[in-house]
């Protein structure tokens, strides 16, 4: 069996008497692109620093690539975290950042960084604090890669950028999974950045797990089934409602297919793209639907 | 060599968008036996997509035996959806447009047309079926 790059049972995090994560099972093949979804303060920040070792669990388990986070120092090397806002130290060059890379890391792959860096068309003399929000991410993204890590943990690398860094990051970021076969969690609030490059995804709301998978069997076992008010179809076993809206004429069903085949009364209906869906679960979680403020009818 | 896109409102699954966007050149021609795709690197780097999508894709295309792939070379057409129909793309298209004249004339805008050919389209392909 391939190691998990993510692994948690009961995986719960309080500070005092506030639960930033609760209960939370996870788990995540090699290979995978992650992208954690999920509002603010929903936990996402939390998961991220447990998993790369910075915090350690209030009760359950965690493993990443099948050993305890930053159990030593070989298990650091295994892994790059970026923490938000992609921190760079301002008072240093480009090629102080590399020099230290080096120093710090045991796998440190040095053509690697020197060829990204010209490749971005970056000043080797260039002071960290004087570049531009994209090309600081890119600076931290090539550090994180250079260390040839098996997983990359990203905390929101995107959120502070403009459309087109935005896209160069993700290009670099996709160049990388595809030259070094590694695997990548990442945080965002941009969900159609999610859907292009993610192919697993976790909902995280209200500090608890709302639903983890691959994406596209994901998206393919949600259906939105419409019908004139009160008149809901019956539902074969399997199915789960995850949210139900009543407008005056239309009821407007969102529903789960937990069996491996679309039963019929499904076949018609229409999926819903990611970006409903992940919302779906969000509205579920904040104990509102849609339009109207109906109580939700299924509860997990 | 086929250019990629993803179009992020379309509901449809990027690796699909792949596979029928290289379907789709090939029913109407623009790609040919022997002809080349793109690599998965060419692919991630332009349309920043993950490369285990673009993988995926290829996978069901080949599933599909539209290509295949050449160890260390890359991965070619191997058949063509362009087939006798081609021929008859012409006359059909003329009917349609004039067949669109027609519900524009009837005062059907670009919208309830396009819901028309819809529901019709699936409606057919359920009696079909």
């Amino acid at each position: 069996m391939n190691t998990q790059i993510l692994h948690t049972r009961a995986l719960t995090k309080r500070y005092g008497h506030h639960t930033a994560l609760d209960d939370v099972d996870l788990d995540l093949p090699t290979g995978a692109i992650v992208g954690l979804v999920g509002p603010n303060g929903a936990g996402k920040s939390t998961l991220l620093a447990l998993a790369s070792g910075l915090i350690r669990p209030t009760s359950g388990t965690i493993d990443v690539l099948g050993t305890r986070p930053a159990a030593d120092a070989a298990q650091l090397a295994r892994v790059g975290f970026v923490a938000q806002d992609t921190p760079v130290y301002a008072g240093l060059t480009i090629a102080d950042h590399l020099r230290l890379g080096r120093h710090l890391n045991p796998r440190w792959d040095t053509a690697l960084a020197d060829n990204r860096i010209r490749a971005l068309g970056l000043d080797p003399d260039k002071k960290a604090g004087r570049l531009s929000g994209g090309q600081r991410a890119q600076l931290a993204l090539t550090i994180a890669a250079a260390k040839r890590p098996e997983l990359l943990i990203f905390d929101e690398p995107v959120a502070a950028l403009d459309p087109l860094a935005r896209r160069a990051f993700l290009q670099n970021l996709m160049e990388f999974v595809a030259d070094l076969d590694i695997s990548v969690i990442l945080s965002s609030h941009l969900l159609s950045d999610v859907e292009r490059v993610c192919d697993h995804l976790i909902v995280l709301a209200e500090a608890r797990l709302q639903i983890a998978g691959e994406t596209d069997r994901l998206v393919a076992a949600h259906h939105r089934l419409v019908g004139p008010r009160g008149d809901l179809p019956d539902l074969p076993p399997g199915i789960d409602v995850i949210a139900t809206d009543h407008t005056e004429r239309q009821t407007t069903l969102i529903v789960r297919n937990t069996g491996p085949d679309t039963p019929p009364a499904l076949r018609d209906a229409p999926h819903l793209d990611l970006e409903d869906m992940v919302l779906t679960y969000l509205h579920r979680a904040a104990g509102t639907t849609d339009q109207t403020k109906t109580p939700m009818e299924a509860n997990r | 060599m086929i250019d990629f896109h993803l179009d992020p409102k379309s509901g449809v699954a990027p690796y699909m968008q792949l596979v029928q966007q290289v379907q789709q050149a090939l029913r109407l021609g623009m790609l040919k036996v022997g002809d080349q795709l793109p690599t998965v690197k060419q692919v991630v780097a332009k349309i920043a997509i993950n490369p285990n999508t673009v993988l995926k894709a290829y996978r069901e295309l080949e599933r599909q035996g539209l290509v295949a792939p050449q160890p260390g070379r890359g991965t070619f057409i191997t058949a063509t959806l362009a087939d006798d129909s081609l021929s008859a793309h012409q006359a059909l298209r003329d009917e349609l447009e004039h067949w669109i004249a027609k519900a524009h004339t009837a005062g059907l805008d670009h919208d309830a047309i396009e819901a028309l050919i819809t529901t019709t389209i699936r409606k057919a392909h359920q009696a079909r079926t």
